[in-house]
């Protein structure tokens, strides 16, 4: 785990060297019982998943709360390949992929010109940016659902890929629009004086500096796309494509196994499925959890 | 200096400018338009309908129930979420033993999909597989030893919006203690000298020093209580739960122009939607906005 080092960390090691008297001890109970009762809501059901994952439908019929006998990995086999979790992952890799690299580019040049150009017109083009925060995604759907329609784009990886990125500009111009207000003016100026054009400074100036602020903007994307459900739902199916074939993304694959799961009784299989799903979410949490913890809240305190 | 710029700042913003005005603007706009037409998704069948769409919501039983369902979520998830992530996060800027475990527990909900968790709790909600009815058969509590959580119309409601607090309180309670972490400590030592308690100190010192993050937390919570869909769409499988107990104005509208086919009146009833978040979200910024203490 990432170590902290908060205000608050200084504090605790200041007072934990209290001496520990009965009265304290007295008032400390009922808060780890409910701090701990709260950890255990949390990491149960997680818990249960993956344990659940690597037993077979027998044992969690009859002893639903047991420890595996032994490791069945095949309900992992049978989730990836059986239950085409094999396929919804690629095809979110194929969305994501490209949709994050677009979505920080395209986010980046908004942002840094918004932060250091002034222009006519620009607070409204930053209003109109940041405005789409304000509303729920399912409200765009079902005129969405009719524009990609048009384009020839529903149904598409590349389509989808477009929609992400649109969807991400709020949130992401408006993280990194606080960060090039930040970096310093006079590298920009100096690039500029030294004869690099606006393009050239952007690129191998300013982008290189911002690579912090990025990182955390890359993280982010990557967990919201990675698990949007809504805009999947609505712009993609798998009509006209062979038997066996989807072009369904992980969490909307999650939703489809869950509706089968009540036929097919699989339930080994549909534990592997939603680890498969979770733990590359909870992976990036681990590695990334300072930066995350950070970046959340930027945007909510200055917004 | 000034040369090329203008031509620089086009072609940055082009790109971006477009794909946006394609994929976001001009989707909720016309979703307003939608709204006043009668349209069963053949474009050719597009027809204006005045504000009849908008009249057919007071008659329409299943939207005052939606409306009613929201309304329910709307006063208990930003509650209980806020007084959850404002007691973590008091305890743990206090300085506990084993902060850094049950913090970083405790947010872990956040980074997972709601699609994730609505599989996650319909496994904790099994009437005989499920953690919650295991736990009640091990505590030797017949009667709730089977219960189907989601499938009864008292409890299927309550069920969802926990597992809302579930996942969103982790998010609120480092919010917090950000805005804690940022309280000048002399604030505090000053009160201490005065001989104020840890309880009044939290009161007249923390709370209303906590008013911005306080704020964006009761607009954000609100947006997701009038939103709900991921949630209700897993945990009932799209139908509203028995007796359309659960069923809110997203998934009612989601059943209406994609199940249903009727565009148009799906349309008005997420223009609704939209409204009554707006509303919400100026009444929740204005609110308390009128002195914020600087330091």
């Amino acid at each position: 785990m990432s170590t902290l080092a908060t205000p608050t960390e200084s504090s605790e090691t200041a007072r934990s060297g209290k001496r520990w008297n009965i009265g304290r001890v007295l008032t400390q109970i009922p808060i780890y019982s409910f701090l701990v009762l709260w950890a255990i809501v949390v990491i149960y059901p997680m818990a249960w998943t993956v344990i659940s994952s690597l037993r077979t439908d027998r044992e969690l019929m009859f002893t639903p709360w047991g420890m595996p006998t032994q490791l069945h990995f095949e309900n992992y086999l049978r989730a990836w390949k059986d239950a085409q979790i094999g396929q919804f992952f690629v095809n979110t890799l194929i969305v994501v992929i490209p949709s994050l690299f677009l979505t920080l580019l395209l986010s980046a040049m908004v942002a840094y010109v918004l932060a250091r150009y002034e222009f006519r017109g620009k607070q409204f083009i930053r209003y109109l940016f940041m405005g789409g925060m304000m509303f729920p995604t399912i409200l765009a759907m079902v005129p969405l659902y009719f524009i990609m329609e048009f384009l020839h784009l529903r149904n598409t990886f590349h389509g989808l890929a477009l929609v992400y990125v649109a969807f991400s500009f709020p949130f992401t111009v408006f993280f990194l629009y606080g960060f090039f207000r930040t970096l310093p003016r006079d590298l920009m100026e100096a690039a500029i004086i030294d004869g690099a054009s606006h393009t050239q400074t952007f690129f191998q100036v300013m982008l290189p500096l911002a690579q912090p602020g990025l990182v955390t903007a890359a993280i982010f994307n990557f967990l919201g796309q990675w698990n949007q459900f809504i805009l999947p739902s609505a712009l993609m199916d798998s009509t006209g494509l062979k038997e066996g074939q989807t072009r369904s993304v992980l969490s909307q694959g999650l939703y489809y196994l869950q509706i089968k799961q009540q036929y097919t009784n699989d339930w080994s299989g549909m534990f592997a499925a939603v680890t498969i799903v979770m733990v590359p979410t909870l992976l990036v949490y681990v590695i990334f959890q300072n930066r995350i913890e950070k970046g959340l809240t930027v945007g909510a305190l200055k917004g | 200096m000034r040369h090329g710029q203008k031509r620089f700042i086009f072609g940055f913003l082009f790109i971006p400018l477009l794909l946006y005005t394609v994929f976001v603007v001009l989707p909720y706009t016309s979703a307003i338009l939608i709204a006043f037409t009668r349209w069963r998704g053949v474009s050719a069948n597009i027809t204006f309908n005045g504000l009849n769409n908008f009249a057919r919501l007071a008659q329409d039983d299943l939207f005052l129930n939606a409306l009613k369902n929201n309304a329910k979520v709307l006063l208990t998830l930003p509650t209980i979420t806020i007084a959850l992530a404002l007691l973590f996060a008091a305890l743990f800027t206090r300085g506990l033993r084993g902060q850094r475990f049950f913090r970083t527990t405790f947010f872990f909900p956040q980074v997972l999909s709601m699609a994730v968790v609505g599989v996650l709790f319909n496994f904790v909600y099994h009437p005989t597989l499920g953690i919650l009815s295991n736990t009640f058969k091990t505590l030797g509590i017949k009667e709730l030893a089977t219960f189907p959580w989601l499938g009864d119309v008292v409890t299927v409601l309550p069920a969802i919006v926990f597992v809302a607090v579930w996942q969103a309180t982790g998010f609120y309670m480092v919010l917090f203690m950000a805005s804690m972490g940022s309280i000048p400590t002399e604030f505090y030592e000053a009160a201490k000298i005065d001989g104020a308690g840890e309880w009044a100190i939290f009161w007249k010192i923390t709370l209303p020093l906590l008013r911005e993050s306080l704020r964006t937390a009761v607009v954000f919570l609100m947006i997701m209580a009038m939103d709900m869909f991921v949630y209700v769409s897993f945990l009932t499988n799209e139908t509203g739960g028995p007796g359309r107990a659960a069923q809110v104005l997203s998934s009612y509208l989601y059943q209406t122009a994609f199940r249903q086919g009727n565009f148009g009146y799906g349309t008005t009833l997420a223009v609704v939607l939209m409204m009554v978040v707006l509303v919400l979200s100026i009444i929740g910024l204005r609110a308390g906005s009128q002195e914020t203490v600087e330091f």
